[in-house]
């Protein structure tokens, strides 16, 4: 099995460690990983934000650059869902239906890294070890757009180790929402505030999610807040091994 | 409203009464739905019933609302069309005139709110008094609706008495049962000696000419039955083309609104009959922009809405906010969706960015309105037909030059590590007012890939 990784902008750029987890993982489950350097940014940040008819370009791009891949895996809920969800209106609002038919080919190739895992390798257990109390908070986008379900969870048990424990209220957005989070950053607080609230009551050192954006936000309110939690991706928790 | 809602929302963040009055309310309303719509097993296929049903109604909009006056009238109704609020008020005035009233009994309504009725036929000497409890509450405090099923949401019971106690001049305790005897008791005359009602309705079935109303108080049959003449003020997007249709909407939207199997009153009439309700029954038919609504494709879907309000309460910006930072009387996930449409978007034009599209809504919703992309589309629009501000637009178009080359993106990197250009994350004062910036490391993703595997 070949993949070829779907970095990302933000994680290429903030988050490499999670693009390293990631290639860590897939390679002790046996896919072989390709890293096209031509790959920039999926256009989600545009197409959320009302700039649409700007995005068509890394449309084109993407699928210039992964179009031939046998699977495109990426370790973001919400970029996934972006070429999975929303390439194909904004090709057809540009009126470029060849654009359309080739993004309906390859939407079905791209996968979040835990439903690639899970649902396309059928891996749950990949041998990581990571001993620590962890929370887990479903980002919106995995969860809604995407239906990954349960996979992050599945492979979070079966991490030796591990102390999982639930998150209350898990499903409620944290307030990152992209753009949202500048454009409201009121609003968008007081949901932070109440994610905080719930990831401290878990007594959790760990709070993991599929998505470095939301895990950003989440991330930056624990440290001004100097609540002593830290923020991993999963990839990252995936990737450790018992020392 | 330059400021729109983040300056709406942050003063109402601030009132940790309402913080606590609205977080209570949605959480109970919120589980309550969950439980009785986990009950239908065919659930999802009312859903696409649901949706199927409005689509067929708005495609062919025209015929249906014509084959409706048609059946209205054969039943002994009146039928009238307004474009606007004042065309629809005026109706409603000349009513009230025509039988020598002064006053009108309401069935709450939420297209007789938005075209701010009791304050035209106020400004023509006609009173309109309000009988649903919430809709009173708000009336006695000059308050407006904050919630489209529970316009008093924002409102605890403490609150409540104190009002009625000043307003209505009565010694009651904050208990729900002293409270709402309050209200009957003050209603209860109203009822019986004003000759005018005015309705709204949830659905209007063109095939038969009936119109129908949900409610749980009562107020609803008492205003639709006892005085001599009824108006009804119907949005032309209520109508359904056939009597079976009810059939999907009535199972859909009592558990999706009030989290009930069953609403306790559903009035449906059909014109007049001889010793049974109203003499004189007139039938409005209001436009008020949902003719534009329907012109925009992707947007149009917003006129499935049967006004539930699951959206509302599973909403969690709605939640912290409430739905006066939404200035319409439609807040939360559909009012940014329906009020910048039927408003026009340059007079609520932060709407459609008062949401994290986290897609709660879109999950409960009984028609399956995708109302996270009709917020995308509407944003779109939004910055093509009002416009952005010159900065934003101005780095936008840079983020997307420089995606648009390998070469720019990873001279953007370079730069980004020395905590220069767009990259670097500059700029960010909202953001870091709560939350801090991850550090920019040294080594990029693609660094290290050509470093070690390559």
């Amino acid at each position: 099995m070949r993949a070829a990784l779907f970095i990302t902008c933000f994680n290429d750029t903030l988050f490499p460690q999670t693009g390293r987890a990631a290639v860590a993982v897939l390679e002790r489950v046996g896919v072989e990983v390709d890293f096209p350097l031509e790959q920039t940014c999926c256009g989600q940040m545009h197409a959320n934000s009302g700039y649409g008819h700007e995005a068509i370009g890394l449309v084109r791009r993407f699928v210039r650059v992964f179009g031939d891949a046998e699977a495109v895996v990426t370790p973001s809920g919400s970029c996934a869902a972006m070429v999975r969800e929303g390439y194909e209106r904004l090709a057809t609002e540009a009126g470029d239906e060849r654009l359309a038919t080739q993004v309906r080919a390859l939407a079905p190739r791209v996968f979040e890294l835990s439903e690639f895992l899970v649902g396309h390798m059928g891996v749950e257990d990949v041998g990581a070890a990571f001993p620590h109390r962890v929370t887990y908070h479903p980002t919106c986008h995995s969860l809604r757009l995407l239906k990954v379900g349960d996979a992050p969870l599945r492979l979070l048990r079966a991490v030796h180790g591990i102390d999982l424990v639930e998150l209350p209220a898990a499903e409620q957005c944290c307030g990152f929402g992209g753009t949202f989070a500048v454009k409201n950053a009121d609003t968008s607080t007081a949901m932070l505030t109440d994610k905080l609230r719930r990831i401290l009551d878990t007594g959790a050192d760990v709070c993991t999610a599929a998505d470095n954006s939301c895990l950003m936000h989440i991330g930056g309110g624990l440290r001004h807040a100097r609540a002593g939690v830290r923020v991993m991706h999963l990839a990252e928790i995936l990737a450790s091994e018992a020392s | 409203m330059k400021d729109g809602f983040p300056r709406a929302a942050a003063l109402a963040l601030a009132d940790s009464q309402l913080r606590r009055n609205l977080g209570h309310a949605t959480r109970t309303i919120r589980d309550k739905r969950a439980r009785v719509v986990a009950e239908v097993p065919d659930w999802e296929a009312l859903r696409d019933a649901g949706a199927e049903i409005k689509d067929r109604a708005l495609r062919h909009l025209d015929v249906h609302l014509e084959r409706l006056e048609e059946s209205v009238q054969s039943a002994g109704g009146t039928v009238h069309w307004a474009r606007d609020g004042a065309e629809a008020a005026a109706v409603v005035a000349d009513v009230a005139r025509a039988h020598g009233s002064d006053e009108v009994i309401k069935v709450k309504s939420l297209a007789t709110d938005e075209i701010d009725l009791n304050d035209r036929l106020d400004a023509v000497g006609v009173h309109a008094v309000e009988t649903d409890l919430a809709e009173l509450i708000n009336q006695l405090s000059g308050d407006t609706s904050s919630h489209i099923l529970v316009p008093a949401i924002h409102r605890n019971r403490a609150q409540i008495a104190e009002l009625f106690r000043r307003e209505l001049g009565v010694e009651v305790s904050d208990e729900p049962a002293e409270l709402t005897a309050a209200a009957r008791e003050h209603l209860r005359a109203k009822f019986l000696s004003v000759p005018v009602g005015v309705s709204g309705a949830n659905f209007a079935v063109a095939e038969t000419g009936h119109v129908v109303v949900l409610e749980s108080e009562g107020n609803g049959r008492m205003c639709t039955t006892l005085p001599e003449v009824l108006v009804s003020v119907v949005g032309i997007e209520k109508i359904l083309p056939r009597w079976r249709d009810l059939e999907v909407m009535l199972q859909l939207l009592p558990r999706s609104s009030t989290g009930e199997r069953m609403n306790p009153y559903t009035s449906i009439w059909s014109g007049v009959a001889d010793g049974d309700g109203p003499r004189e029954f007139h039938l409005v038919l209001l436009d008020a922009g949902r003719t534009d609504v329907l012109a925009d494709e992707v947007g149009r879907a917003a006129l499935r809405c049967i006004r539930c309000s699951a959206c509302l309460n599973v909403c969690p910006v709605y939640e912290r906010t409430g739905g006066h930072a939404y200035d319409s009387v439609y807040p939360g996930p559909i009012g940014a969706i329906l009020t910048p449409q039927l408003q026009g978007l340059e007079n609520a034009s932060t709407l459609p960015w008062a949401s994290s599209l986290c897609g709660a809504c879109y999950e409960v919703c009984p028609v399956k309105i995708d109302i996270p992309s009709i917020l995308v589309h509407l944003r779109g629009r939004v910055v093509r037909e009002v416009g952005a501000p010159m900065p934003e637009r101005a780095a936008m178009a840079a983020m997307a030059r420089l995606f648009g080359s390998r070469r720019a993106y990873e001279a953007a990197q370079r730069a980004a590590k020395l905590g220069r250009g767009p990259l670097a994350g500059a700029a960010m004062r909202p953001w870091t007012r709560s939350r801090e910036l991850p550090e920019i490391p040294k080594q990029t993703f693609r660094d290290w890939w050509r470093d070690e595997r390559t």
